[in-house]
């Protein structure tokens, strides 16, 4: 529930102490990509914020997303986040189970109507009227619906909420869709990936507290300041790409010199994340550092993108598929029209209408 | 994204299988055709068919002295742009990705920032090209559709390529899959215009190499 104090009032109070929260100001700035003078402005929103009651929805998912955000890599942001906000509903991090737990997200919508932010994680299934996901004995879509109705914002965390992800890849057999598709009347603030940086969802909510209004998005929705910017654009590999210097396989010696992965099937080049800056596990490493190419899990249909594999300026699908027909088609029309012609001058010459300026063509 | 994947996908699907159904028609159609046998004896300065053909192609990869000064921009220019595009079809690195892809078939690349170069000077050359063919009044007359339609599918896929990799105007993805379009656009007209030359233009070359001999030409 919503607290009268402000959250500077209840941080002293817990002890932490202002250097280690304008400490934290000052990166969340930083990784927001905003101007240092930025700083001073976040520690003034956050402290003089009230807490922020939070709704987190949990449909079509595998926790995935939960379980990056509780692995914010800073040692404080964790338990900072989570004391600035309120999380009033949450299956797997709430205590209440059951008629409770829905009881206190009711009572959150009430005592919070219109200041409220609904964090939706998963998919929501649409077909055979949204059976294929229910929470408390009624589907996702009309959770969703009940609870962004008196919402300020929602924002839709990993690639299932934004995009439709993993349930919505061919054939979606629930047909699942993006919150976006049922959400059209609220801010939505997309934080995509399979799961997304754990910075990019906590550095969004601490801008939400800081400025109460939303960050500059991409027209996918995303906060720029976390996906701005390819992978392959800020990616240390780079060089190797530009030289034309390739990992063949996973085990050559490309790929124990540390070569680039696109030959392998990194999706970095079209994909726009901040794996490449901020990276994962307190900054240790990301995938393409770890010897792996980008699956591209931040963008729409990562799945169905032609296979993790397959190099991204190849063919998609069996491109060949319809080849062998063609040539057969091809030829046989081709000769159909050569013995065309040879009948037709035959005829002609029979006919005597032949003309010697044709004869030595 | 989704327009990548619709070029990536099923643009090129189509693209190739037009490409591939139009060669097989216009090389059936081409080699069945009739062929009038000339039946005069030819001359004493005759060469083996083989031999006439090499020649021609060899002979006409220069122009002769009376002609040098008056094609040396078409000759200079044209193979600027004719070594440009190969350079840049079969030494860029993604390029030789999507051969392989298709054929197995690969070899080593050329680094990518060369490969830019050469796409630069390749592009200037292309438009020299298209500007002499407006200039020339002869030239202007002379030229069809196919021409300027040739000249615009070839011109496109290297200069949407340029775009893509330098990153103006739009979001890599879009530009990349622009660039995917134009070669598709590229491979359903390659048969069927006088881009067709990639492939006969040795064959073309050859035979008239064999006839000139029969007739008793210099070669």
């Amino acid at each position: 529930m919503s607290d009268k104090k402000t959250l500077g009032e209840m941080l002293t109070e817990r002890g932490v102490s202002r250097r280690t929260f304008l400490k934290y100001a000052s990166y969340t700035a930083s990784i927001l990509a905003l101007p240092p003078t930025a700083a001073t402005a976040i520690a003034q929103g956050i402290a003089n914020a009230r807490r922020q009651s939070v709704i987190w929805l949990s449909f079509q998912e595998c926790t995935g997303c939960t379980e990056s955000i509780t692995r914010a890599h800073t040692p404080s942001i964790e338990d900072l986040i989570f004391d600035f906000i309120s999380l009033d509903y949450h299956h797997t991090l709430m205590n209440a189970s059951g008629h409770l737990a829905e009881e206190a997200r009711l009572q959150a919508m009430a005592d919070n109507a219109g200041e409220y932010i609904v964090i939706v994680d998963g998919s929501v299934p649409l077909k055979d009227d949204g059976i294929y996901s229910t929470i408390a004995g009624i589907t996702n879509l009309q959770m969703l619906q009940e609870t962004v109705k008196d919402a300020f914002a929602v924002i839709a965390v990993g690639s299932c909420a934004t995009f439709g992800g993993i349930p919505g890849a061919h054939p979606n057999p629930t047909g699942a869709v993006p919150v976006s598709e049922i959400v059209t009347d609220k801010p939505i603030i997309n934080i995509s990936g399979c799961p997304p940086i754990p910075e990019a969802m906590t550095g969004t909510i601490a801008y939400l507290l800081s400025f109460g209004s939303i960050p500059e998005l991409d027209e996918l929705g995303r906060p720029k300041a976390f996906y701005g910017e390819a992978i392959h654009d800020r990616c240390y590999r780079r060089p190797f790409y530009e030289r034309g210097m390739f990992a063949r396989s996973f085990d050559d010696e490309g790929a124990r010199q540390g070569w680039c992965l696109y030959e392998v099937g990194c999706k970095g080049p079209v994909t726009y994340n901040a794996c490449a800056t901020l990276k994962w596990n307190g900054g240790v490493s990301f995938p393409i550092q770890s010897g792996h190419g980008c699956l591209g899990c931040s963008e729409p249909n990562f799945w169905d993108m032609g296979g993790f594999y397959k190099p991204l300026s190849t063919a998609t699908g069996d491109p060949l598929k319809w080849a062998g027909g063609a040539a057969v088609a091809g030829a046989a029309i081709g000769a159909a029209s050569a013995v065309l012609a040879r009948t037709k001058r035959n005829k002609a010459i029979k006919a005597g209408a032949r003309k010697p300026s044709q004869e030595a063509k | 994204m989704e327009l990548l994947e619709f070029a990536r996908g099923p643009v090129l699907t189509f693209a190739l299988t037009v490409f591939i159904g139009g060669m097989m028609f216009r090389i059936f159609s081409l080699f069945l055709m009739w062929r009038t046998r000339d039946s005069s004896e030819g001359s004493s300065r005759e060469r083996s068919s083989f031999s006439a053909a090499v020649r021609e192609i060899i002979r006409r990869l220069w122009p002769q002295a009376a002609y040098k000064q008056r094609t040396m921009f078409d000759l200079v220019n044209g193979y600027v742009f004719h070594l440009g595009l190969a350079i840049i079809v079969f030494a860029l690195a993604p390029h030789i990705l999507f051969i392989k892809d298709l054929t197995g078939l690969s070899w080593g690349a050329l680094p990518n920032n060369l490969i830019y170069a050469v796409s630069i000077i390749t592009l200037g050359s292309l438009i020299a090209a298209l500007a002499k063919r407006f200039a020339n009044p002869a030239q202007k007359i002379i030229s069809t559709f196919d021409d300027w339609f040739s000249w615009l599918v070839v011109f496109l896929p290297v200069l949407t390529g340029v775009i893509a990799t330098s990153h103006l105007g739009a979001r890599y993805e879009t530009l990349f899959a622009l660039h995917i379009l134009s070669v598709a656009l590229l491979l359903v007209w390659l048969p069927f215009g006088k881009l067709m030359h990639f492939f006969l233009v040795f064959i073309t070359r050859g035979q008239t190499g064999i006839q000139l001999s029969h007739r008793g030409a210099q070669l």
